[in-house]
């Protein structure tokens, strides 16, 4: 079976387009001899192949650049309104501080700070100023109980109202009646009751809607007009003329006035094209919980899964078993590795041998590996830990490797003229003097053992950390995502200072040769 | 026969682009037991080269080099080496690092330990043996290296620029400590340096190289070592003949320096 590319011009809404299309070739018949093309297309030359693709990539890139430029425009204000905010928290600060505590140790006394890398160290409160305004961010749109309620962005509108709707009837009568709204919180039920029907012929009706919906309210439902029979419609809402008539349509069936829409005090309300009334309470500036929960709400979240777990698995499993992975695929990569690497540091025949492999396997992602670990290893741990040993691996060999070719000659020649053999100058000199290379490979291999287990979690997995935000994903548990993220990163983070610590422990020389 | 000889020692080698090298040409040198030799020379003079194959790490393309009566084939503890600087093990204390060539060995701390501490407490670290060599100041790490060449007791001391790195008041010390050593243990001592004054003062015999090829070009028998072992370094520079020596070594250093300046750019 042999493929051709055909160039296809056709007709669409007017507009001539050309398209290429691969097709099969029927059995039998042969290009250029016996297969003839479907009309209006011929067998596309490699040129014509080429350019269109080029083509259509590049208008396809030209409009996502578009987005993306659009998007990122969009996003300039804020980006400079937070900056302003961390500008004028620093003066704040500074301010304080000189009234506070005069300081005049060295640097302070410095004139030239800027660029001066020794003069710039982390201020302390501003580091945790910093995660106190992400909160108060998170607090305010998500209107938080933790923060005072000045701080919140106007809520969704709650509670009741009403509005007026004038009613035309095919006798040129006009009427008055009101709809009254509730908007309830999300799994509220409405309260029945009975309102009074009021006079004339259009009656009064009433409406409830859940926060951040919308509900059609068919208004001629109780009323003594209808708009199917009558072809009854609405004139005016709250006393503001309305010029809109549902049945007016051109002979396609094209309505000739556009649907008119109100923004009253508590909602937005809209003339449908059949003649309803659409309500949409105002959704405030907060982010719907199913965006994005408040931050108490996360917390009680972890509470809950840390007592009771999710989905019958409990947190301390999840959590457990991602750290297993990691700690297991850390360990083989860094048994394997270090040697290996070791091997190529020492030896001009095993750095031949390993550069192509190391080299070429070093800059694939463990992730795009994970298709094929699944398709030969299965969902279960070995896949998983085959994949983070990989991740380690070649992290790992070049730290090694780094670490054997960073001894200074002079040491290794010095070792010799004390007397040492090759194993003594092996196991005194090289290992420890790559032992700060090591670290800080493993360090890196850590940090990205941990970010390959979770999307490997996300993928295919029991259980783990992963598979908890996966699982809650499926039922839009915007909390336990969000929840997962917050423990990858303070689990990742809390690696990272654990590896440093034993880098201080372990190699106090490091950086000071 | 104990000592050392340098037998027409030759060094030559290729280079990628096909041509080569002449580092070393028939240089032939004996050195008695418990003499200390300093060696001068402009750069490219062959006289680190020259230190590396007695040293054992280059075997040279002809002769060969004695040591007590047998040929040197390789690096070896009878032979020890002081370089100029980052030749310390920052993961060993300063006990540690100068204990290193007896543990090597399989010595028995017992064994060692007084050794160790005797040389500690000459270059004056007894204090300092529970640190960490990178917590040491320059001079005191080229202390430390002094100590572990002479606490494993090799028969020969060379000295690769040992104080090359250090600023001139610390020098100053240490080049009175070096004489003190060398009195004091009586081993045989080849020091390469750039510093005239320094060969002067801390070579019974100076040997000046000149380059393309590495050769000898003319050596000295002097007394300013000798007058300086325990006197002011200051009061040895005042003698005499010092002035005149340094003057005529200075010059042949220049002129050789020189030359080298006009065939590269003539070559260039």
């Amino acid at each position: 079976m042999t493929t051709v590319n055909l160039l296809c011009t056709f007709e669409r809404l007017g507009e001539t387009q050309t398209e290429l299309r691969a097709t099969p070739v029927p059995e039998g018949q042969i290009v250029g001899e016996t297969f003839t093309p479907a009309e209006g297309c011929e067998v596309a030359t490699g040129w014509e192949v080429f350019s269109y693709q080029f083509g259509t990539l590049g208008s396809e890139l030209a409009t996502e650049t578009q987005n993306v430029l659009v998007s990122a425009i969009s996003g300039i204000p804020y980006i400079l309104g937070y900056i302003l905010l961390i500008v004028i928290f620093m003066f704040v600060w500074r301010a304080i501080k000189s009234f506070l505590t005069p300081k005049r140790d060295f640097t302070s006394l410095k004139t030239v700070t800027f660029g001066d890398e020794s003069a710039v160290r982390s201020e302390t409160a501003a580091s945790i100023l910093s995660v106190i305004v992400i909160f108060i961010i998170w607090g305010t749109f998500t209107g938080s109980s933790l923060i005072p309620s000045f701080l919140h962005l106007p809520g969704p509108f709650k509670g009741e109202a009403s509005f007026t709707y004038t009613a035309l009837a095919p006798d040129g009568t006009t009427d008055d009646a009101e709809v009254f709204v509730t908007v309830l919180d999300a799994g509220e039920e409405a309260a029945e009751v009975e309102i009074d029907p009021g006079d004339g012929f259009a009656k009064n009706d009433q409406v409830a809607v859940t926060i951040y919906r919308s509900e059609i309210v068919t208004w001629d439902r109780n009323d003594d007009v209808s708009r199917r029979d009558d072809a009854a419609r609405i004139v005016a809402i709250n006393g503001q003329p309305v010029d809109f008539d549902y049945n007016a349509e051109d002979e396609d069936g094209n309505l000739l006035q556009t649907p008119p829409s109100f923004d009253l005090d508590f909602a937005r309300v809209a003339i449908t094209n059949r003649g309803t009334i659409n309500v949409v309470p105002d959704q405030g500036w907060q982010m719907q919980p199913l965006y994005l929960p408040a931050p108490e709400v996360v917390w009680n979240r972890f509470i809950e899964i840390a007592k009771y777990g999710y989905q019958n698995v409990y947190l301390t499993v999840h959590l457990g078993f991602s750290l297993f992975r990691v700690v297991v695929g850390f360990l083989l990569g860094a048994i394997i590795g270090i040697p290996l690497g070791y091997a190529m540091g020492l030896s001009n025949w095993f750095r031949g041998w390993f550069d192509p492999i190391v080299e070429f396997m070093r800059p694939v992602p463990p992730l795009a590996l994970i298709p094929l670990v699944i398709i030969w290893f299965g969902i279960g741990e070995v896949g998983k830990i085959f994949l983070l040993f990989l991740a380690a691996l070649w992290i790992m060999a070049i730290a090694a490797r780094a670490g054997v070719s960073g001894v200074r000659i002079t040491k290794v020649h010095a070792a010799y003229s004390l007397g040492a053999s090759k194993w003594q100058i092996l196991r005194h000199v090289i290992i420890p003097n790559s032992l700060p290379e090591i670290f800080t490979g493993a360090r890196v291999a850590m940090g990205v053992c941990w970010g390959t287990v979770v999307a490997a979690e996300l993928v295919a997995a029991e259980e783990g950390i992963g598979k908890m935000i996966t699982t809650a994903s499926k039922f839009q548990s915007t909390d336990i995502i969000l929840l997962g993220v917050i423990i990858i990163g303070i689990v990742g983070f809390g690696i990272d200072m654990l590896m440093r610590w034993g880098e201080r422990y372990l190699v106090p020389w490091k950086g000071k040769a | 026969m104990s000592g050392l000889a340098i037998d027409n020692i030759s060094m030559r080698f290729d280079l990628p682009n096909g041509g080569h090298v002449q580092a070393l040409q028939d240089v032939t040198l004996d050195i008695k037991e418990g003499e200390i030799m300093s060696v001068l020379g402009p750069s490219g003079c062959g006289k680190t080269t020259l230190l590396n194959i007695v040293a054992g790490f280059l075997a040279p393309t002809g002769g060969e080099t004695r040591v007590n009566g047998h040929k040197v084939e390789g690096p070896d503890a009878e032979r020890g080496m002081v370089f100029q600087q980052g030749a310390l093990f920052e993961w060993m204390s300063v006990r540690d690092n100068v204990s290193f060539g007896p543990r090597m060995a399989g010595k028995r701390k017992s064994d060692y330990m007084g050794n160790v501490d005797h040389f500690l407490d000459i270059v004056g670290l007894q204090d300092f043996k529970e640190k960490m060599v990178y917590e040491l100041s320059g001079g005191m790490q080229q202390r430390v290296a002094l100590a572990r060449c002479l606490a494993n007791d090799p028969d020969v001391i060379l000295m690769d620029e040992p104080l090359g790195a250090l600023d001139a008041l610390t020098r100053e010390k240490m080049q009175s400590l070096v004489l003190k050593l060398w009195k004091e243990t009586g081993k045989t001592i080849i020091l390469i340096t750039h510093s005239i004054d320094e060969a002067l003062l801390l070579g019974e015999r100076v040997l000046v190289m000149a380059p393309r090829p590495g050769r000898i070009h003319k050596e000295y028998r002097l007394p300013f070592a000798e007058m300086g072992v325990g006197a002011d370094l200051r009061e040895v520079k005042e003698h005499p003949d010092y002035a005149p020596t340094r003057e005529e070594i200075l010059g042949m250093i220049w002129d050789m320096e020189e030359e080298i300046m006009g065939r590269t750019e003539g070559e260039g």
